[in-house]
């Protein structure tokens, strides 16, 4: 019952709406899909989520990433 | 650290403060614009005079458009977090992770319940109902910003964790002080006073324009003087925290603070510059010396002539006239006398950081315990220094802010924010006297005034930011550390997307907002 009302006073408000309040949910759509659809998808991997399967392959590489490349620099140099 | 890819760092860097500062046009006017609505419709119900529900509605259609466009614009940067700062991403761990997952849940169930309540509820339920609707929805968006800042306050100092040398990541050891971390609290209020203070500029600025125009004339004046008494307090509040801030810049941050004042060699007494512009020990002129800035060149040589108040920094950074202000080369070359040590000597502790990690992990995969625990300690007595071993074999303008930007930021914030001190109540009382209509010149600066406050907000973050460069997490990470070694190209591609997109965005948010405003209350 309470589900039904909390429903229905979003539908209303939806419905009541001004041209100016649907015009500001069209650019929301816009901008969400242009986010999440687009960039996200196409330009945003995560990159330690996607490339490495476990979270022991993401700590390998960020040991590379972190200390192993720097000590061998400074041991080189030495 | 031998092979960094500059242009990969500089890219990420650049689109990173591009969203920032995108993301940051719409966040303080939802802020501060939610609590002076939450008073306008208090005083509605109060005194259910209708003129101010007709107020209340006209800024309201204003927020609406606000909050819709700027809506999930800060994602973005939760997308740039995992792609282009994998590295830092994965070092910060849950420590980022909680703050903003608490964020993300409030955000969705505080905001988006009262804001549909706000916006929907009209004549369908209480007044008194709705009124709580509106204070919430203000308690819930400012609330979003604490756990962000405590998030930021975190990078800018960071405690509460422990560094896991096992998983490569820091922990939270003690959750409350992170969100209680001094720098976390003061950048909290700092923040979202001087997001009232811009949400007031903005009320003032429409009002002003209704006014030159000769409409809505007695709504726009209700209005006005709502906002010149809100604006005062949030510019105080700022004017207060932000003192504070330097105090914490001064003991956490200083070389901060010695770009900020682009103050070269440190001294007791030190004084503050009031007016003032970076000079070049050559020949460079400013536009030169800003050049270089973004290319990370030539800190060294930057120091800034002006307009001094003698012993005006030592009183603002440490509240004694004869304290010592470190400058930038007592920071990079050390000074025994004030117990300062050289950067130097940082970068070599980092070093044996590092090394001591290396060994730790060889030690623990080698199934030698003792030596492990030996590498460790040596690990966990340095880290403090982590981020300087980085700096081996690199040159010492690496370490140093950009000096002309974090000073022409700073002084803009300071000398606009004391403007905006003296403007409200130039506001208010014009408006109590009923002659705000006659002096158009006032009304001009009010409508200049929100300009002016998003140069304020905008500068605010770029002091904060690249004052602290080059940590991404202060001592420990620097930037060139934190990237993921992608294609610089991508990153490059990814920020003019942004820059087209985001623009496109404010473009819309202003035509909407132009024409809901000429329509002016009586829409």
């Amino acid at each position: 019952m309470i589900l039904k009302k909390i429903f229905n006073f979003y539908i209303d408000g939806f419905k009541e709406m001004t041209p100016r309040g649907k015009k500001l949910w069209v650019i929301i759509l816009i901008k969400l899909f242009i986010m999440f659809a687009i960039l996200k998808y196409f330009f945003f991997p995560d990159i330690l989520k996607d490339n490495f399967k476990t979270d022991q392959e993401r700590i390998h590489h960020i040991e590379q990433q972190l200390i192993i490349t720097n000590t061998n620099d400074t041991l080189n140099k030495n | 650290m031998e092979h960094v890819n500059w242009e990969l760092v500089d890219w990420s860097r650049a689109q990173f403060a591009l969203t920032a500062l995108y993301h940051w046009i719409f966040v303080p006017l939802t802020l501060g614009l939610s609590f002076m609505l939450a008073i306008m419709e208090t005083i509605y119900v109060k005194t259910g005079d209708k003129k101010w529900l007709k107020i209340e509605k006209f800024w309201l259609r204003l927020f609406g458009i606000n909050f819709a466009i700027g809506v999930a614009t800060g994602i973005i940067l939760e997308f740039e977090f995992g792609t282009n700062w994998s590295n830092y991403s994965w070092f910060v761990g849950d420590i980022f992770g909680a703050p903003l997952a608490i964020e993300g849940i409030m955000a969705f169930f505080m905001e988006s319940t009262f804001v549909a309540i706000m916006f929907f509820g009209w004549n369908k339920i209480s007044k008194k109902a709705h009124l709580a609707a509106t204070w919430l929805t203000a308690l819930g968006t400012n609330l979003s910003a604490l756990w962000i800042l405590a998030a930021n306050g975190w990078m800018q100092n960071p405690i509460g964790m422990k560094f896991n040398p096992d998983t490569m990541r820091n922990e939270m050891d003690n959750f409350w002080e992170v969100l209680f971390n001094p720098v976390a609290v003061n950048k909290f209020v700092h923040t979202i006073t001087s997001a009232y203070t811009f949400a007031a500029l903005f009320v003032i600025a429409v009002s002003a324009y209704l006014l030159l125009k000769g409409k809505d004339k007695a709504y726009a004046k209700y209005s006005m003087l709502i906002a010149s008494v809100f604006g005062f307090i949030g510019i105080a509040a700022t004017i207060i925290t932000g003192d504070g801030s330097a105090k914490q810049v001064a003991k956490y941050q200083p070389m901060k603070l010695a770009a900020m004042e682009g103050l070269r060699s440190g001294s007791r007494g030190a004084p503050l510059i009031a007016i003032g512009k970076p000079k070049h020990t050559g020949d460079k002129d400013l536009t030169k010396a800003v050049a270089d800035d973004f290319k990370g060149k030539d800190q060294l040589d930057v120091s800034i002539e002006g307009f001094e108040i003698p012993y005006g920094l030592s009183v603002l950074a440490f509240n004694d006239p004869n304290a010592f202000v470190p400058g930038v080369n007592d920071l990079v070359y050390g000074n025994e006398k004030e117990g300062i040590p050289s950067y130097k000597e940082r970068i070599k502790s980092g070093k044996i950081s590092i090394e001591a990690l290396a060994n730790y992990k060889k030690a623990k995969k080698a199934g030698d315990a003792m030596k492990a625990e030996g590498y460790l300690k040596t690990f966990k007595a340095h880290f403090k220094d982590f981020g300087y071993g980085y700096f081996d074999g690199h040159d010492m303008n690496e370490l140093i802010p950009p000096i002309a930007i974090s000073f022409m930021s700073f002084h803009t914030m300071v000398i606009l924010g004391t403007w905006f001190l003296i403007f409200f109540p130039l506001i208010f009382w014009a408006v109590m006297k009923n002659k705000i209509e006659k002096k158009k010149w006032l009304l001009r600066l009010g409508v200049l005034g929100i300009f002016l406050g998003l140069i304020v907000q905008e500068a605010g973050w770029i002091t904060a930011e690249a004052g602290r460069m080059p940590w991404v997490i202060q001592d420990l990470m620097p930037t060139m550390v934190a990237v993921s070694h992608i294609e610089s190209a991508g990153v490059m591609l990814t920020f003019f997307l942004f820059f087209v997109t985001f623009t496109a965005l404010l473009i819309a948010e202003l035509k909407i907002m132009s024409t809901t405003i000429k329509k002016g209350f009586n829409n």
